[in-house]
């Protein structure tokens, strides 16, 4: 098995801000993010031979995205796999680059989730079934792994809060520094602890915006990368991993920890020779779609030991200024969380980062980023890695 | 000679008492949660009345309710299926009738004495909703009795038994009516109440040759303690001892459950030889006289009226009470898309897992799983599997999560992962708790519910709850 690593490179990337985008469509968003990317590659509409397009619940077909931009008739696959939707339309445009399909392609995630007129997330579109399944939105899906971690770990409500408050507050410090991100406001310990309760025992700030947004890449191979730029970014690895309902059927299922998660990295950790990621990598883009999944992804992505989170937390590890930045950009918690642009707008920043060119948030010299995207059900996740590096 | 084989009701956790603001009436009454209704409570009765039974051996199911949710549409093949009970019985719902169980029960003894079924399990559930502030607010319960007739085991046995039809317009709820109306109080209790009750229980007293005295215990439906009160003595009972006024008391008038909860009751403390007498009441009147075997003997794993009635939790609001009887439109937590209808087929083909609660166990790894798999969720195996019924087995809470946002009369909306007994794990939904109790590790046994109603299709399930206190 050959692997991505080194194969294929980011060449342009776009994003644009994330938010309540009450005048703007899906279309715009799309066209706003890819003419970032196409501006920052210095690559016209007509270069591109082939498009990926990630999105949830915000259109189907391929000719979602050759409408807006009217590409002229290239292929174009829509992807969905929930919230690593933007991640996996990535891998599968890195895969036909690698295989010498084609040379240049475009990969654009995009939500509108603002427009439903709904909070939270809306359905899941025309999915017919007898509607016995219990209603289990998404804070409740990651609540369950909370009241567990809690319990398994002896952690008092109190205590367990205090530890997912401070993530929180350390997402919300770095969105602060985030021109595009969705929010821009510092919050303390004692607010996000006093928060009013979603899904007990996650209040509002131990759970992620729900933005509008849309983020996009351009991906060449990688001995094609330096004529488009110097400072381009390169695939080390991809991992994906699906799981088959084992937590709501096999009693052997821990809720405190997502092995979906362990099996993502570690094929993504293995085709990027990464052996020790809390040493070897300098920034992760986490899918903090709550502060728990923030804290369990710690111990599934192996910066923390098992059951180390809380400790690490509490040594502020993944603050800006820490061993390893974590969500440098405010993650889904403060950037927001458009499903589809999501796992785009990680790479966004790792790519920003790798390029040095992340203002206030700029870490010293950093080589390796990773992104990561978790999404469905507990036992049913997709989980996604992506390991990117700096052209050397 | 034909009787019951068998017996058990169901009493719902939640009351309307003292302790609960903005509810002034002097007595108690149990009261539906919001995902109850006649069919569940139905199912719940059955259940325990089930205890120790083998559901293979049963051949029929009579249904007896005046609140059965649907215009059109029988009850009775729905709460069989939940019971697991065989596909080829015969079903039949006796609705409209307050009278409706004794009609039931009649009816069952009538075929298993002509020989056409071997045992009928006669199930009487009620669940109406009387117009706030109204005089039969004050007394309406919900609750339900189930019972098994047959000709063996029997535990009472049927002496006589005499009916008289009596038209008078004394309740009604027409198409369209949302809650029941009566008339005249004097009238209908002169009038339509007292005489045919009466007659019936004399003339079924004369054909079994025993005197009033002689009973032990008598069943009685009677709207309100007044007029069960006033009844016995008609009768020439002595109240003290012949006739319990619990049920009333502590549950309300449950309609067309009322006698025949009353009959579990009396049936709960029988001893052996003893004489039982109901006496039932709609449109005319019932009279069944009872002896009792020596087979009437406590079933530890029956709960009945006395044990339902051994736990309770009283609602602190009666506004709650009224949002869960849909009587108080309130705004919803969070805006969110409206439900979806089910698909008729979807629920067609899922009965087996949705409605008798059956998953598989894997012959190979012995694995039970939970819902029906083709692919073993442990050892992989393909396809060999033997059916497995989870709707019996207790559980314990591995975690949870409180909703304070999602779709539901009575937040927080409980979800919880469960590991049964023997093996299997869910996600479920948790109803009739006490939240501050909620934590991993509790026991928790399952129940037939109510999920929600969508284009006039009552949908249901099965959520997990605290065990019972019994």
């Amino acid at each position: 098995m050959q692997g991505i690593r080194d194969r294929v490179a980011i060449v342009g990337m776009g994003c644009t801000k994330f938010g309540e985008h009450w005048d703007k469509s899906a279309n715009d968003l799309i066209v706003d993010a890819v003419y970032e990317a196409f501006g920052d590659a210095g690559v016209s509409p007509s270069d591109i031979q082939a498009a990926w397009i990630g999105t949830n619940t915000s259109g189907r077909r391929g000719s979602m995205l050759t409408y807006p931009l009217k590409l002229d008739y290239i292929p174009v696959t829509r992807v969905e796999n929930a919230c690593a939707t933007g991640t996996d339309a990535f891998r599968n445009a890195c895969y036909a680059v690698a295989a010498g399909i084609y040379d240049l392609v475009l990969v654009c995630g995009v939500e509108k989730l603002k427009d439903s007129g709904y909070s939270g997330l809306p359905l899941s579109p025309e999915v017919v079934t007898s509607q016995v399944d219990p209603p289990c939105p998404a804070p409740v899906q990651f609540a369950l792994a909370a009241t567990r971690y809690f319990h398994h770990y002896g952690l008092s409500f109190e205590e367990g809060k205090r530890i997912l408050a401070k993530i929180a507050v350390k997402n919300h410090h770095n969105g602060t520094m985030s021109p595009k991100a969705h929010f821009h406001r510092e919050i303390t310990v004692e607010q996000a602890m006093k928060a009013p309760m979603v899904a007990w025992p996650l209040g509002l700030f131990d759970c992620c915006g729900v933005s509008d947004g849309s983020a996009a890449a351009i991906i060449t191979r990688a001995e094609m990368a330096p004529s488009f730029r110097k400072d381009y970014v390169l695939v080390k690895g991809l991992g994906v991993a699906c799981g088959s309902r084992e937590a709501q059927t096999r009693s052997d299922y821990d809720f405190v920890h997502f092995e979906e998660n362990v099996r993502a990295a570690r094929a993504a950790y293995r085709e990027a020779g990464i052996e020790n990621p809390r040493k070897e990598i300098a920034v992760a883009e986490v899918h903090d779609c709550f502060t728990i999944t923030e804290l369990i992804i710690y111990e599934d992505l192996g910066f923390s030991p098992r059951g180390g989170g809380p400790a690490d937390v509490d040594a502020g590890t993944f603050a800006l200024e820490g061993e390893l930045a974590v969500n440098s950009d405010g993650g889904l918690k403060c950037f927001g969380h458009p499903i589809g642009a999501s796992g785009i707008r990680m790479m966004y920043e790792v790519y920003k980062q790798l390029q040095g060119k992340a203002d206030k948030r700029q870490l010293k010299d950093p080589r390796i980023g990773i992104t990561h995207n978790l999404g469905g059900n507990p036992g049913w996740f997709t989980s996604a890695v992506s390991v990117l590096g700096r052209a050397e | 000679m034909a009787g019951i084989v068998s017996f058990g009701a169901y009493v719902p956790w939640h009351r309307l008492g003292k302790e609960t603001a903005g509810w002034s009436a002097a007595g108690e009454k149990a009261i539906a949660n919001c995902d109850e209704d006649s069919i569940t409570l139905a199912v719940a009765a059955a259940l325990d009345c089930l205890q120790g039974v083998d559901r293979k051996k049963v051949d029929g199911l009579f249904f007896a309710s005046t609140s059965s949710p649907y215009r059109e549409k029988d009850a009775a093949p729905l709460i069989a299926t939940a019971c697991d009970l065989r596909e080829d019985i015969r079903t039949a719902d006796f609705t409209g009738s307050l009278r409706g169980a004794t009609t039931a029960l009649l009816s069952a003894l009538d075929a298993v004495k002509a020989g056409s079924a071997r045992s009928i399990l006669v199930v009487a559930a009620e669940t109406r909703t009387p117009q706030p502030r109204s005089d039969l607010e004050t007394t309406l319960g919900d609750g339900a009795a189930a019972f098994l007739v047959g000709t063996e085991g029997v535990v009472a046995e049927v002496e006589a038994a005499f009916s008289v039809a009596h038209e008078i317009q004394d309740m009604w709820r027409s198409e369209g009516d949302p809650f029941v109306r009566t008339g005249e109080d004097r009238f209908v209790v002169d009038e339509g109440y007292f005489p045919p009750l009466v007659a019936a229980s004399q003339e079924a007293l004369k054909r079994a040759g025993v005197a009033t005295k002689d009973l032990a215990r008598v069943a009685i439906y009677a709207a309100d303690a007044r007029r069960l009160t006033e009844m016995a003595r008609r009768l020439g009972l002595d109240e003290k001892t012949q006739v319990s006024g619990t049920v009333l008391q502590q549950v309300g008038n449950t309609g067309a459950a009322l006698a025949p909860m009353m009959l579990v009751s009396a049936l709960e403390e029988a001893a052996p030889g003893q004489r039982l007498m109901v006496l039932n009441y709609g449109q005319g009147a019932d009279a069944l006289i009872l002896r009792t075997t020596k087979a009437v003997s406590p079933n530890p794993s029956r709960r009945g009226v006395k044990g339902h009635l051994a736990s309770k939790r009283v609602l602190p609001d009666y506004q709650q009470y009224l949002r869960w009887r849909g009587l108080l439109d309130v705004a919803p937590a969070a805006r969110r898309p409206p439900l979806q209808v089910p698909s008729a087929s979807a629920m067609y083909r899922e009965q087996e897992q949705n409605i008798r609660f059956y998953g598989v166990k894997c012959r190979r790894c012995g694995t039970p799983q939970y819902p029906i798999q083709r692919v073993c969720c442990v050892c992989r195996t393909k396809d060999e599997f033997d059916p497995y019924r989870f709707s019996d087995k207790r559980a314990n809470l591995f975690t949870y999560s409180m909703d304070y946002l999602g779709p539901t009369p009575d937040p927080p909306l409980v979800l919880s992962i469960i590991d049964f007994d023997g093996g299997g794990r869910t996600l479920i939904q948790m109803t009739d708790r006490d939240i501050s109790k909620v934590k991993p590790g509790i026991p928790l046994e399952l129940s037939f519910r109510l999920l929600h109603v969508v284009e006039g299709i009552h949908n249901y399930y099965w959520k997990c709850l605290p065990v019972r206190a019994a």
